[in-house]
């Protein structure tokens, strides 16, 4: 039977969670099955943040409300959290951490831990982490010597006395973990695959390296700017131009630039962001220029909840830019999506000419899972770009797609505007190539599907009710689908938003009942399947608070509307 | 028929007596005396009647957005550094809308000559102030006078570190194109401003108003000194032409790039190692 273990760490910005949730990650992955999350504020020291990790003897790939157990890290770690406990939660922490007004109120299972005596014991403050990364290991039984060997790994470069050092801090916290006996476990599973810890920024990160990034230029903005760091510290080993731009506007207008001149160039932003670059995306669309957009979504409107999560921003990816021009939005879900997206959203933007959006959230590039090893192939490298001749024209009209040559490769002069122009690229107000250039650009839409991405079913087959969502909801819906009672439902994973081929009407015309899962208040995309589609939608499950989608909420609102 | 000029007749969207029309030719008077092969030279514009100069000049061009042919341009550069990398535009285009980008491509230092078309006004959305604008003129919107200080754009790309600063009045077509070649020289970020009348909407800056109040520096003034050029980017009543400054061992930001560090080939032209990128995946 799948069960599983919420073990919470809550402390403050500063105090290293992520160093711990990385140890702990890869760590745990070698005997458990494990995901992991965290929620931060939006601040550089202090306040409140926690960190996920959740500990299966199945494959998990979603949030859970309802924590385990609970170490906390300082005396502003609990006020938050006291939501998310039962009566068998365990709360780890110094004497002084928690108020005995909230001890008596919440009737809480303390377990006193001492963690920065511990850490002066091993000889220094700095050891916490390590021995808390000892302790819970040691307490889920994992094998000593993985602690030992990733301790090793991480701190080679500062010599043997660090890597010792910190090998006996976390031997403390696990001889200490080992003696806890624990009121909840679970049963290691026999063996566990040999998994890729990677969370969404990586798998974007080695996405559009595979899919031929060499250039990037954005301007940092939340949660979009990990992509940028991920690609500049990358660069010189790839040849990857990464340019912080002064503004996002720049950064948009210079991918083009970029892409123009033959390079596949990327800009990583936020809606914030991205709304600065719109008339770029509409500049793409009429010079018929590739552009990659990859947006990080995060609650709006304006500065919103800066480091909170959402999937508000895709009707202003799928109308941004002023005028009509096709386009391509992509929304991984799935950690190999991130890369396999990331690949293809470069190959479609060569291909047919057009911006193409990576529209993820904060949740989803955050968050860290096991994915199955792969290896990517050179498929999405393919160019599209030609030699040119003499009398080259940039916007020949013979076919849809004109071939899109560089400047400085041929004989020929690419000349690219954003005037309505004729077949050579120049300024026209002559109202028939104007007709003819703007059906051209727009039947590009109707080509494009050619290279629909399609979705996913996860279930039954003869499924009668139907539950729908797209990009990051993917990790809850298959684990609620993979634990759920009710046989009779599926759930399809949607990675291409817009535009959609009307053959996908046939997904919903086999449902009886049709539930779409959005974290947003409105129903974006149900409103795009029933413009696009025209199919019906039953209901509508959204959530907009700016936490992800949990497991248990999933189980429940979506148990009330099916049949 | 030189090189960069159209074998056939071009109906160019100017009005007569613009001074756009001899900066054109100084333009292509430039490009052929550095023997540029065509197929190599990129113009990137913006928006505004300046802006359509690539349009009718023989070469490749992007003309994309008012205010951004600057931030194209400097992509297009640093991608494919072996390319001739010419950005232009009015002074509303550059100075006006793109403000920003005019700040920082001067921080950036890219290998490309910045063309900037200053008349003043604005032309193609019909004489309103531009931020170059004199106090007093008269616009159709500022219509008792512009009272906003104008921008000095030679002293602001000075403080900013520009690595060539210059000025061209296209009454004199020859020394227009020398400064032209000089820009695309340089080895750096290299503004020229450019002064022209408009003949329709700036009834103040004059053909005769620009002659009246410019000079042409002469070889007594040394373009490596820094504070010297500053003192003529200051004085606003006697306008200085020719190369206010150009600093002499300028690093552009191509060759400063960690990407070009080791390896000096064009990003456009590396191949992706698919290999490389599976050791990231294990």
């Amino acid at each position: 039977m799948k069960d599983s273990l919420t073990i919470v760490l809550s402390g403050e910005a500063g105090q290293g969670l992520q160093t711990i949730e990385e140890f702990l990650v890869e760590a745990l992955s070698k005997e458990y099955y494990v995901f992991t999350s965290k929620e931060v504020m939006s601040r550089v020291r202090g306040g409140n943040n926690t960190v996920e990790i959740r500990v299966s003897n199945a494959p998990i790939y979603a949030l859970r409300y309802t924590i385990d157990y609970l170490f906390l890290l300082n005396k502003n770690s609990f006020y938050r959290l006291p939501k998310r406990l039962t009566k068998d939660t365990v709360v780890f922490g110094e004497e002084n951490f928690v108020t005995s007004e909230d001890k008596e109120k919440y009737n809480l299972n303390l377990e006193t831990f001492e963690l920065t005596k511990l850490a002066k014991e091993a000889g220094n403050r700095l050891f916490a982490n390590t021995i808390l990364f000892g302790y819970i290991a040691g307490m889920l039984k994992l094998s000593r010597h993985i602690g030992h060997e990733l301790i090793e790994k991480r701190f080679e470069h500062r010599g043997e006395k660090m890597v010792l050092a910190n090998q006996e801090a976390y031997d403390m916290g696990f001889e200490l973990g080992t003696n806890y006996h624990m009121p909840k476990t679970i049963e290691k599973p026999e063996s566990v695959p040999s998994y890729k810890i990677i969370d969404g920024n990586t798998a974007l990160g080695i996405g559009a390296l595979a899919g031929g990034v060499n250039y990037i230029a954005s301007y940092p903005m939340s949660p979009g700017t990990t992509v940028l760091m991920y690609l500049a510290n990358k660069g010189e080993e790839f040849g990857v131009l990464a340019e912080q731009a002064e503004d996002e506007i720049a950064a948009l207008n210079m991918v083009i630039g970029a892409w123009y001149a033959g390079a596949r160039g990327l800009a990583t932003t936020s809606g914030g962001g991205f709304a600065l670059m719109t008339e770029a995306v509409s500049l793409a669309g009429i010079t018929e220029n590739p552009a990659v957009v990859h947006v990080a979504q995060r609650p709006g409107p304006a500065t919103g909840l800066p480091t909170r999560t959402e999937q508000g921003d895709l009707n202003l990816v799928v109308y941004a830019g002023h005028g009509e021009f096709p386009r391509i939005v992509l929304a991984p879900g799935k950690l190999e999506d991130g890369i396999h997206l990331a690949q293809r959203a470069f190959w479609l933007a060569d291909k047919y000419q057009v911006p193409v959006f990576i529209l993820s959230d904060q949740f989803w590039l955050e968050s860290m899972g096991q994915m199955e090893p792969f290896e990517v192939d050179d498929r999405y490298l393919e160019s599209f770009v030609v030699k040119t001749e003499k009398d080259y024209k940039r916007y020949d009209w013979t076919n849809t797609i004109s071939p899109r040559g560089i400047p400085g490769y041929g004989e020929g002069f690419v000349k690219a505007d954003s005037d309505e122009h004729d077949e050579s690229g120049q300024i026209t107000e002559d109202f028939d190539v104007r007709v003819k250039m703007h059906e051209k650009r727009l039947a590009k839409r109707e080509l494009l599907l050619e290279d629909y991405q399609q979705a996913e079913l996860v279930g039954p087959a003869d499924y009668k009710q139907l539950v729908v969502g797209w990009g990051s909801t993917y990790g809850v819906l298959k684990e609620y689908i993979e634990t759920t009672d009710q046989k009779d439902v599926a759930y399809l994973y949607v990675k291409q938003p817009f535009p959609l081929p009307l053959s996908m009407k046939s997904y919903f015309d086999q449902a009886e009942n049709v539930v779409v899962v959005e974290s947003n208040a409105t129903g974006q995309f149900t409103n795009i399947l029933k413009l696009e589609l025209d199919v019906k939608v039953d209901h509508r499950i959204l959530k907009y608070n700016g936490e992800p989608f949990n497991i248990e909420e999933i189980n429940e609102r979506v148990s009330e509307v099916l049949r | 028929m030189s090189k960069f000029d159209f074998e056939h007749e071009i109906d160019i969207a100017w009005c007569p007596g613009c001074g756009n029309f001899p900066l054109r030719k100084s333009i292509i008077m430039a490009l052929n005396e550095l023997n540029l092969d065509p197929t190599q030279v990129v113009f990137s514009s913006g928006i505004g009647q300046a802006a359509k100069m690539p349009q009718y000049i023989d070469a490749s061009y992007f003309n994309g957005l008012h205010g951004r042919g600057l931030s194209v341009a400097q992509a297009i550069q640093s991608v494919n550094p072996k390319l001739v990398v010419i950005a232009e535009g009015g002074d509303g285009d550059m100075y006006g809308e793109g403000g920003n980008h005019f700040i920082h491509n001067v921080r950036r230092n890219p290998n490309l000559a910045h063309i900037v078309h200053n008349n003043m006004i604005y032309g193609l959305t019909k004489g309103q102030g531009s931020p170059t604008s004199p106090k007093g003129l008269e616009t159709t919107v500022q219509i008792t006078g512009v009272y906003n200080e104008p921008l000095n754009p030679m002293a602001l790309a000075l403080s900013l570190g520009a690595t060539f600063v210059g000025r061209a009045f296209t009454g004199d077509i020859e020394r227009t194109k020398d400064m032209i070649k000089k820009a695309i020289e340089h080895k750096g970020y290299a503004i020229v401003d450019i002064f022209h009348p408009c003949v329709t909407f700036n009834k103040v800056n004059t053909f005769q108003w620009y002659k009246n109040h410019s000079f042409w520096l002469d070889e007594t003034h040394d373009p490596k000194d820094y504070r010297k050029a500053m003192d003529l980017a200051l004085d606003t009543e006697r306008l200085a032409l020719g190369v206010l400054y150009q600093k002499e061992d300028s690093i552009p930001f191509d060759e400063a790039h960690p990407v070009y560090r080791e390896d000096k080939t064009p990003i456009i032209h590396r191949k992706r190692d698919i290999a490389k990128v599976n050791e990231l995946l294990k």
